[in-house]
């Protein structure tokens, strides 16, 4: 497979379930072995190879991974300000926490708009605000590319706009590529800049009503041609 | 140990008293020693569901003992905590392998490790009974260097504490996104599997096997009815196990019983009390 993804650009993946959109991300993120070569252009800088440690000029990418969101227990005992602690710093947070970390914290969720969040429980969070939280935590520090595993499942409707939202600003503030895997076609167009059609190969890639409209796309998800569109 | 025994002989107990019962004055310091380190344990058992593995690995420490014993050592307890490390290694080798749920992988590794331990303890027709005594438990035979050596394993597990408790809070709670922010998961969770080994090995002799899985679930469990955060699941787990220890102690020494016993059925109060004010 071959596509490019760009400084600034949303880029969506689709494809059916076992198509290999959730080992392609592990496949950048380094955590599984693949053959072929995954390479990162620094603005101005030479070509680098990611993920096997073979570093030859420039500086390897920094990748902020959004995960499906984890199930907490109602009852865990881990307040954001433990989960996003320990994520980021070596202080164990069975110690005090020093207000360093605390305000770092704070200032991390206030990208997201989460600061009141800090102090809540990690089982009581809502879809969206679990989302908010995984999101400020991938941004820390910030990534060269950010990547959302199902960022719209589990997210009631206003959330996933609050969240598309989001990812529109930090895709301006900061310059990123982000690179997110979705089932959620009729959102599509209104966000992405390129959605690539997986099912174990790149079927199709482009802009979305290019992608959408492609016999491909139909063929992928079974759907027959009609006039309106999606049947 | 004379510095301790001049402290708690300033105790207002009957058994307090300068120049005797110092079995009494071991098994005190023995509690003061196991209980912070099943409170501390507890909070990751319990977190990242742990609880039956606890449990398997006890069993697994009493078949080591069974080879201990039927290799003539004059100390068995080494030889289980050798078989109780193996025990957890294989474990997550293969738990890692398979795609089985982790509950029926240590199914199936305790109740082979239970067999082979009645096996071998009964080879040739030799009585079961002499292991009774490791069922039970009994804190009051506990000499100063075992409790040396067990405090030497609370400044172990407190340092592996600081050294790495968040790497493997984040493991617990999400593997991927653990791995994704440099954290090893797999030696995470062997290193603390190994912890556990280690500790309930040693200190079975004293607790009692029967009972030995309360203590690192039971505390835990309780900090959970309460806890809003790290801080004060770890404070609260302490907490009871430490209470709890002495009380369990103390009603042993005055009405007889098995101490270990007397511990988890302060330990189920503590439960019973934070559960009875737990957060909504």
């Amino acid at each position: 497979m071959s596509f490019h993804l760009h400084c600034g650009e949303i880029a969506a993946l689709i494809g059916p379930n076992g198509a290999g959109k959730s080992t392609l991300f592990r496949s950048i993120l380094g955590q599984t072995a693949y053959r072929g070569k995954i390479t990162f252009s620094p603005a101005g800088g030479p070509a680098i190879r990611l993920a096997d440690g073979a570093v030859t000029g420039g500086t390897r990418p920094l990748v902020g991974y959004v995960p499906q969101a984890p199930s907490f227990d109602r009852g865990d005992p881990v307040s954001v300000l433990d989960f996003f602690t320990a994520a980021t710093a070596r202080w164990p947070v069975w110690l005090p926490i020093p207000a360093k970390y605390r305000d770092r914290a704070a200032a991390c969720l206030a990208r997201v708009h989460g600061e009141d969040l800090l102090n809540r429980p990690m089982g009581g969070l809502s879809g969206g605000q679990l989302q908010r939280v995984l999101l400020a935590l991938a941004l820390e520090p910030v990534p060269h590319i950010l990547i959302l595993d199902e960022p719209l499942s589990g997210v009631d409707i206003e959330g996933e706009h609050q969240l598309l939202d989001m990812l529109d600003e930090l895709r301006t503030q900061y310059d990123l590529s982000i690179f997110l895997s979705t089932h959620d076609f009729a959102t599509l167009s209104q966000f992405a800049d390129k959605v690539i059609l997986l099912n174990r190969r790149v079927l199709k890639s482009g802009p979305p009503e290019e992608v959408l409209s492609s016999p491909e796309f139909y063929e992928t998800f079974h759907l027959r041609m009609g006039k309106g569109g999606v049947e | 140990m004379s510095i301790w025994y001049a402290l708690v002989d300033l105790l207002p107990f009957q058994w307090a008293v300068p120049g005797a019962m110092f079995f009494m004055k071991n098994a005190l310091l023995a509690v003061l020693v196991i209980t912070p380190l099943f409170g501390i344990l507890s909070t990751m058992v319990v977190h990242s569901r742990m609880s039956f593995f606890s449990d398997a690995l006890g069993h697994s420490a009493f078949t080591g003992m069974a080879i201990g014993a039927l290799c003539g050592f004059h100390e068995p307890t080494w030889a289980a905590v050798v078989f109780a490390v193996l025990f957890a290694l294989l474990f997550n080798v293969v738990k890692r392998r398979t795609a089985l749920a982790s509950d029926t992988v240590i199914g199936v590794f305790s109740s082979t490790a239970v067999a082979l331990g009645i096996f071998l303890s009964t080879l040739n027709g030799r009585s079961f009974t002499r292991f009774n005594a490791l069922l039970v438990g009994d804190i009051l035979s506990v000499e100063p260097a075992k409790v040396g050596l067990l405090a030497l394993i609370l400044l172990l597990v407190v340092l592996l504490w600081l050294a790495s408790f968040n790497q493997l809070m984040l493991s617990a709670v999400h593997p991927a996104l653990a791995d994704s922010r440099g954290v090893r998961v797999f030696w995470q969770e062997t290193v603390f599997s190994v912890a556990i080994a280690v500790v309930v090995t040693l200190s079975m002799t004293w607790v009692g096997l029967l009972v030995i899985n309360s203590l690192l679930v039971l505390p835990a469990a309780s900090a959970r009815n309460v806890a809003r955060n790290m801080r004060q699941y770890h404070l609260f787990s302490l907490l009871g196990a430490v209470l709890a220890g002495v009380a369990g102690l103390m009603t042993s020494y005055y009405v007889g019983g098995s101490a270990g016993a007397a511990i988890t059925l302060y330990l189920a109060v503590w439960f019973a009390l934070t559960f009875l004010v737990r957060k909504k």
